[in-house]
Parts: C-alpha cells; structure tokens; sequence
C-alpha cells in the first residue's frame, strides 16, 4: 500500500464538531432581518388549462406579497437539458402539484391558511399516468408522441445471433418511484436590491445549475447572481435540479417585494412536489449456450419520466449504458425511451437508471442460471468482463479487473454456498418460516457519461488566507458524502501539512470556480484530482519562490504562504479538467469510453420469509466492491452502509403510491423507510485496485450502494420460497398474492 | 387553537427561559423561533423521524408533538446542552470519531435519544439500541456507525468512570 498519512485514514469530518453540537445551521436556522416567508399555490389537477385565480375570502391580501407567471422579468423556464420546464405555471398545467401562485407574508403560520384560500379552475384535460398509457399515446401530452428522448445502443451482429443460441430465456421487469426521504426538505432564502444584486442561499447539490437558472429566469448579468450552498441535510440526487426552482420561487417573490424571503417546504409538500426515482419497466431476451455462455441479448427500457424533460434524458442514459451488467456480450442491443407522464417531474436519485437497469438484468441472471441448471454465482463467473475486453459500448477495459476474486470475497465473507444448502434443507420441512440467500454483481461507471466531464470542462482552485491557511475552492458541495473531508485530505496530503491546517473555502458561486455539479459519484475522482493538480501548483509556488524549502513543517508552511500572501497580495493555484487519454465517445451510436472508470461490486443478501405474515426480514448482508484508492475508510464504509439501507427500503418499504399523479402517501407515516430495527448487520469490504487517473487512485463511490441491494434481495426470496418475483417495491401485499394463493413451486424456465 | 399569548417559564439546559407565546405553540417552535435553539431539527411535524427528540422532565419526547403549555415548569434538554467543541458529551465524541454523522439533519435527535438510552440503561446491548433509536430515522447512514458510535460511548464512559458534560 502506498505510503501517505493522511489519504486513507479514518480523519474527523470536517464539519462534524459543529454537526454534534446541534450548531450547523441549515436553511430554516437562518433569518435575516425583514424576511418574509414564502407559500406556493399548486395545481390540484393532472393535466388542463387554467381558466382563472380567485382569492377568496378572510384573508387580508393587501398584506401578501402575490406572485404569477407575468411576474418573470426573463424566461419562465427551469434551465436544464430542454426547455420545457415553467417555474410558474401561465396557462397550462401538466401535473398536480404544479406551481402556479407565489404567496409571500411575515407572518409564516398564515401562509397555510391563504394557499388554501387561493382557488385556481381549470378546465380538465385528458391525462396519461403511466409508461403504457404514456406509450399508447393517448393521448399524446408532450411533443409528437410521448417520448422524450430515445437511444439505440448497438453492438456485434444481434439479429444474426439468435440461431448459434441453446436457449432463449425472456423476462419482464419493473421498478416503482422511491422519494429521496433526505431528513431536511427542500428550501431556500433569496435576497434582492438593485445594487447588490441578487443572492439565493439554499439546501442543494449543484450551485451553479441554480445560478444558470437564475440568470435566465431574471435576466439579470451574471455577476448580479449569487448562489450560496448552507449546510444541506441529505440530498442523494434530490438537491440536484429542484432547487433550481424552490431558489427561483424564494428570488421572484424577493424581487417583487424587495425583502429576503423564505421559502421552507414542510414534509407533506415536498414528498408531493419534488422528484422521485424514474419508475422503469424492462424487458430482456437472452441467448445463451448450454455452457452458459451468454451470446447476446436484446434489451427494451422504458422510463416514466413524469411531465417534464428535465433530466430524463441523462438518466435513460445510464439506464442504457449498465443494462448489460458486468458482463461480456459478444453483442448486444439495447433500446431505450422516457416516456411523458402527468405525473410530477422524476428527477435524479442516487444511481441514476442504474439501479433500475441492474435490477433487470441481475434478476433476469437469476432466471437464465435456473434454465441452464447452473448456480447463479456460476453463471456469473463464466460471463464476467475481463481486462481487455470490451462493455456493451464497445469501450475496451484497460483497468486491471478482478471480478471473479470480487465474488469469491463475497461467497465467502456471507457463507453463500454453506447457507444455501442449508437453507435448502431447513426449507423442505413445513415450518412457515422459509430462509434464502441471494446475489447481485454490478458495475457503476464514474463521473459523467461520455463526453460530459469535457463539456464540464471543471475548474478548481486552491488559494491562501492572510493568515497563511490553504483553502480548498470549489463548487462541489457537501451534504453528508463527505467532500469536504475527502478534499481537505487530498489537499492536506498533497501540500504535504497537516489536515487540519486546511479548509474549504464557502460553497459561494462568487467565491469558487465551477467544478461542475456534485453528482455521478464524480467528486473523489474527478473533483479530487483537481484538487490534487491545484494544491501541487501552490505547493511549487511557494517552493519555488524560496520564501519555503523542502522538509518543511506545517508552521512554516503557513508562515511562508502569509508572508507570500503579503508580499503579491494573493497566491492562488488552478486546475482545469482533463480527460485521461484514450477516451473517445460518439454520442450518436452511443459507442466508445462511456466512463472514465468503473466501481465493481458483488453484494449478498440473505432472507427469512414468513409464509403466514408475507412478511420479509433482511436478515444479513455482505458488500463487497472495488472503488479503487479508499480515500477515507469511515466515510466509505458510510456510504456504502447508507446506500445498502436506501437500497433495502427500495425493495421492500417504500412504495410511491400515485393517484392520477399525486401522491397519495405523501408523508413519513405511510411511506415507510428502514428504521433503526429494520437494517440488518451490513458488512462492507473494499478490494483496492489504486485508479490511474483518479486522485490518488479513487474512483467514484456514492451512487454505487444503491444498484445491488434490491436484486441480491429479490434473489435470495426467490431461494427461500422458489417464487422470482419481477418488480418492486415488493410489499408483504405482493407477496401474498403470490404465496399465499399457491403453493411455492418453481417457476417455468422460459 | 388561541392565539392569546400565555407566559410559559421552563428550564433549558439547565437555565430558567421565560416566554410569551400561543399555548398552543408547538415546543419545537418555541426552542427554535424564540429561543433561537436552532440545534433541533423539523424533519416530518407528526412525530415520525426523531430530528425534534428532545428531554422534557428526563423523558424523550417529539417536541413537534408537544404544545408548548405541556412544557410549563419543566426541564427541557435539547442537543445544545449536551456539550460542545472542548466539552463534548461522550456519545457526540463517538458520533464524530465512529462516522455517525452524516448530513448531521437526524443527528441533534439521535444524539439526546442515545445519551437518554444510555442514562437509563448505561450497558446496552445492540438490540437494546436499535430499540432505543427506533424512533430516529437517518438516511444516510444506514444506522451502522451511529449503533458502534453509541457503543464505544458506552465503553469510553464506563473507561472513564462518568460521560463528561450534561446529558
Ligand atoms: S419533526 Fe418531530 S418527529 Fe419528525
Ligand atoms: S446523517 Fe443524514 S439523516 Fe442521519
């Protein structure tokens, strides 16, 4: 193992003193004087045009600050991929939940009561609400015909395949919605006066996609827009693009009135109106020799991306891209589509289209092992990518690979194939309490997709105070993950000083250069490589400027970047992005380096189910993966740790329950998360294959968690009670209409 | 509900608070919006996820569920009583060194939830805490560190005799 002392080890969290102390302050810990508070009127219809506003009785509104589409001084439009997004509903409305009225008041208790008081008609529209009446096109709700974007991922000869196969196994799969559930809702607090400008503080991921989408919405200059990240309570992809518009709601009713405004979502608001997961549906056929060689498959993904494009077309992306799973396929087509629905916006959640995708496909594996008669591990071993060989898009991995010592860590860290056969035994007898294990390996590309990190084109930096201490500068964000820890040890370790001489300067976009958004599981590798080239590039400075010589302690490091700082009046080191070479990506055929690098796991659930409740009980689970370079031990095991949880909750807690596009289960009492007694003993392992271009050898590592869990789960109930379930969320209710109506037998093979 | 303001008198943390507010107000509120105790957290209103856990006569409470005039002479302990920076409370030294902090949203809730289990049962077992912190959810953690964490709590109190600071 290398050799540092700081990147690797276990080092405090950097925000974590004031986080213990109850002193961090969050969105709705922070007033200003003058504030008003913020409410939003929504559409209580799917799908319609809005006929007229009434204000009704009993409330005093000459005292209410009143905001309507006409309002927007630039575009009403969330800038994201499209521009189908409105902030502000002005004629039409496409789901429920749709913003349509801005009310501001000092007093934050009244609000509840003038939403309620503001009453919109509509005349109603037809609707669609999901995939196959989306698909159907009737009727057809957004563009020609539903569909928001499409890919055709091709390679090897697919139609030509099919008659070398043994065997052709099919198998439909599906996937619901799943709410973020971050423990603080969405909010933001937005300030404005001619002179200074305009500056939105807020709980969220990306600053400068907010600041994008300011800058349009007011028409304001660049410089007149200022996005501050506070600290955020959780996020997992929900804090990506939704901010953008809760910032935007807070900024247009700040502009109106000239006060700070507020606007803090209580639960019931923010689970009915924010993203959730794409809900996906997909279908595999595979052939495959009698040896179980799989020879080639063709994939169908649909998506449910809700009423606006929004991110759809970057999650069907990811969706397409890790359809094949770790595996070699001599060819492969996959053929994807997000489909518009009346449903409000899916957004990003933790994986992106990953998890949907690595659902099908690993218990689709299930499904071929049990037609071949062969183990499922087995199955998988025999298919596994190797280095040199290449994805589904045709990019060759150069990366030294070991998937087959990936799965034998996992096998023997659970006790698979002991348990297995054990289980076996114990289930043949008539107790009601059936035990199964089950397995999922997976990959998870990081950073953007294919060329997106060069369009990024990210810059970070690092500078010193004047007093001497190096800061950190960039627009990556920290919401639990750990990036300001990460960074701060990538700095400490690079500029050779302790970590705790370092800090992250403010999550400010008039302060940092943009290093792009903080998603994909980006930040360790890409982030921290710029970090890395940046804290080298300051490092030499004050090297070469003799004020410093090598051998040198943190006191006299600092003394000498204070006595630079005094003498130029600034030092400040940058870093640009740079593609590792050979990266070459046509976003046409979607061929070439879809990733930069890959993060690789095998994970193992095991099961008890209970024929007389329907009832599932996680009862252990082992993750084993491969995130190249560990830059933090604590904060690794804690994201994967998390992920796991979020991932069990996926496949048996929590169920989106939407009514013509509401949700009708919009709070913590019946949308149910894994608590405190609900996890079980997660055990987390890293094989560590140091990453080339990563810093110092990371690769990305928090999106990866969330695509294994729900198929190892749905595996191991399949070996506890012979019934492959296809979809989740799996609730008791779903298993009693399988188990309960017949007898667990095997399923048909084909 | 009234909206009549009624004099309300407490202890927080140990020092007599007094304020004018509707008796109906919840607890939550008052810490946060009078007391500027913003260390407390909202995280659903109905009593669900924990981040409002506070101490109200020893007992652990949803201070979201708790109308202010129920708090009326009582002894209120919130996370900012616990300890801070030098004086850290055994089970906030543990949740930072034991990662059982994350985006630190559930953490105010979770940490006077585990010093309340391990006062009335200083010696738990794992079931024991998971029983004790069922009541707050985190979901970022996947509770992992946050069982070692008051784990190591208790070991490092039982090593040094007494947990330092209140709680
Ligand atoms: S805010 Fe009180 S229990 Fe959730
Ligand atoms: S640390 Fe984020 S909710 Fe617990």
């Amino acid at each position: 193992m290398p050799q540092e002392k700081i990147v690797g080890q276990p080092m405090l969290r950097k925000e974590g003193v004031a986080k213990v102390c109850g002193r961090a302050q969050y969105i709705d810990d922070l007033t200003l004087p003058e504030m008003l508070y913020g409410a939003t009127v929504r559409s209580s219809i799917a799908r319609g045009r809005i006929l007229g506003i009434e204000f009704g009785e009993g409330i005093p509104w000459d005292e209410f600050v009143i905001v309507t589409a006409t309002d927007i001084p630039g575009d009403n439009e969330i800038a994201l991929i499209n521009h189908d997004w409105p902030c502000l509903a002005a004629e039409f409305v496409n789901h429920p939940e749709e913003p349509i009225v801005l009310l501001a008041h000092r007093d934050r208790h009244l609000l509840p009561k003038a939403v309620a008081a503001a009453r919109v008609s509509y005349e109603e529209w037809p609707a669609v609400f999901t995939i196959e009446e989306s698909e159907r096109g009737e009727p057809v709700v957004w563009g020609e015909d539903n569909v928001f974007k499409s890919f055709l991922m091709e390679k090897g000869d697919v139609d030509a395949m099919w008659a070398g196969a043994d065997l052709i196994v099919e198998g439909d799969y599906a996937t619901g919605a799943q709410e973020h559930l971050y423990i603080e809702n969405n909010g933001a607090i937005a300030a404005f006066s001619p002179e200074e400008g305009l500056t939105v503080w807020g709980s969220l991921q990306c600053p400068f996609y907010v600041h994008k989408s300011l800058v349009k919405l007011t028409g304001l200059a660049e410089e007149k827009v200022r996005i501050v990240q506070v600290e955020t309570g959780g996020a997992f992809g929900g804090k990506e693009d939704y901010p953008s518009m809760i910032g935007a709601h807070a900024a247009l009713l700040a502009m109106k009135s000239g006060k700070p405004v507020k606007i803090a979502y209580d639960r019931a608001e923010d689970m009915a109106a924010t993203t959730k997961r794409h809900p996906s549906r997909v279908r595999h056929r595979t052939a495959v020799t009698r040896d179980g060689k799989l020879l080639g498959a063709e994939i169908e993904i649909a998506l449910d991306g809700g009423a606006y494009s929004t991110l759809s077309a970057t999650v069907l992306s990811r969706a397409t891209i890790h359809a094949g799973g770790p595996y070699f396929w001599p060819s492969i087509r996959v053929r994807s589509k997000a489909f518009a629905t009346n449903c409000p916006p899916h957004g990003a959640f933790r994986g992106f289209g990953a998890p949907q995708s690595l659902f099908a496909i690993e218990r689709h594996m299930d499904h071929v092992a049990e037609a071949l008669g062969l183990a499922p591990d087995e199955l998988r071993r025999r298919n596994f990518l190797k280095t040199g060989q290449t994805t589904t898009t045709g990019q060759e991995i150069k990366e030294n690979i070991d998937l087959d010592a990936l799965m034998g860590r996992a096998l023997k860290e659970s006790g698979y194939h002991a348990k297995r056969g054990r289980f076996a035994r114990q289930n043949a007898g008539s107790g009601m309490k059936k035990k199964g294990i089950g397995l999922a390996s997976f990959l998870h590309g990081s950073g953007f997709t294919g060329s997106g990190e060069r369009y990024l084109n990210s810059l970070a930096a690092m500078d010193v105070t004047t007093e001497g201490k190096p800061r950190v500068l960039v627009s990556s964000t920290e919401f639990g993950q750990g990036t300001n820890t990460i960074l701060c040890q990538i700095a400490a370790e690079t500029l050779g000083i302790d970590y705790e001489a370092v800090e992250m300067g403010p999550p400010d976009t008039s302060v940092v250069p943009n290093t792009g958004p903080t998603v994909a599981s980006r930040t360790s590798m890409v982030v921290g490589k710029l970090v890395h080239s940046a804290a080298v590039g300051l490092k030499q400075t004050l090297l070469t400027s003799g004020l410093l010589q090598e051998g040198y302690t943190t006191g006299e490091f600092v003394a000498a970047a204070r006595t630079y700082v005094a003498q130029h009046g600034a030092l400040r080191a940058e870093s640009r992005y740079q593609a590792p070479p050979g990266v070459h990506w046509d976003d046409q055929r979607y061929r070439g380096e879809a990733y930069a690098a890959y993060a690789w796991a095998v994970y193992v659930a095991e099961v008890t189910v209970d024929l007389a409740t329907c009832g599932v009980e996680v009862d252990d689970f082992v993750a084993v993966q491969e995130v190249g370079r560990v830059l933090n031990p604590v904060l690794a095991g804690g994201q994967i740790e998390g992920g796991v949880a979020q991932g069990i909750g996926y496949a048996l807690y929590e169920k989106v329950v939407l009514q013509n596009g509401h949700m009708a289960n919009n709070q913590m009492t019946n949308y149910i998360m894994p608590t405190a007694e609900d996890v079980p003993p997660i055990h987390v392992f890293f094989e560590e294959i140091p990453f080339g271009y990563g810093a110092f050898g990371a690769k990305g590592i928090g999106e990866l968690p969330h695509d294994g869990p729900a198929p190892a789960i749905l595996n191991a109930i399949r070996d506890a009670t012979g019934v492959g379930f296809r979809a989740i969320t799996l609730l008791p209710e779903d298993l009693f209409v399988e188990l309960a109506v017949r007898e667990p037998v095997a399923e048909a093979a084909l | 509900m009234s909206d009549r303001l009624h004099a309300i008198r407490f202890t927080v943390n140990g020092e007599g608070r007094a304020v004018q507010v509707p008796p109906m107000k919840r607890l939550l509120d008052v810490l946060r919006e009078d007391l500027h105790l913003t260390g407390t957290k909202e995280g659903c209103g109905e009593g669900e996820c924990g981040a409002c856990s506070v101490l109200l006569n020893g007992d652990l409470v949803n201070s979201c569920l708790v109308p202010v005039a129920q708090a009326d002479g009582a002894a209120i302990d919130t996370v900012e009583g616990l300890g801070a920076d030098e004086r850290l409370h055994a089970v906030q030294r543990a949740f930072l060194e034991c990662g059982g902090a994350q985006c630190g949203m559930c953490t105010p809730g979770m940490l006077v939830a585990s010093a309340h289990l391990l006062r009335k049962n200083p010696r738990p077992d794992l079931a024991a805490i998971r029983e004790g912190l069922n009541g707050n959810l985190c979901r970022c953690t996947g509770y992992m560190r946050i069982f070692e964490a008051v784990e190591r709590a208790v070991s490092s109190t039982s090593a040094n005799g007494a947990s330092e600071g209140r709680g």
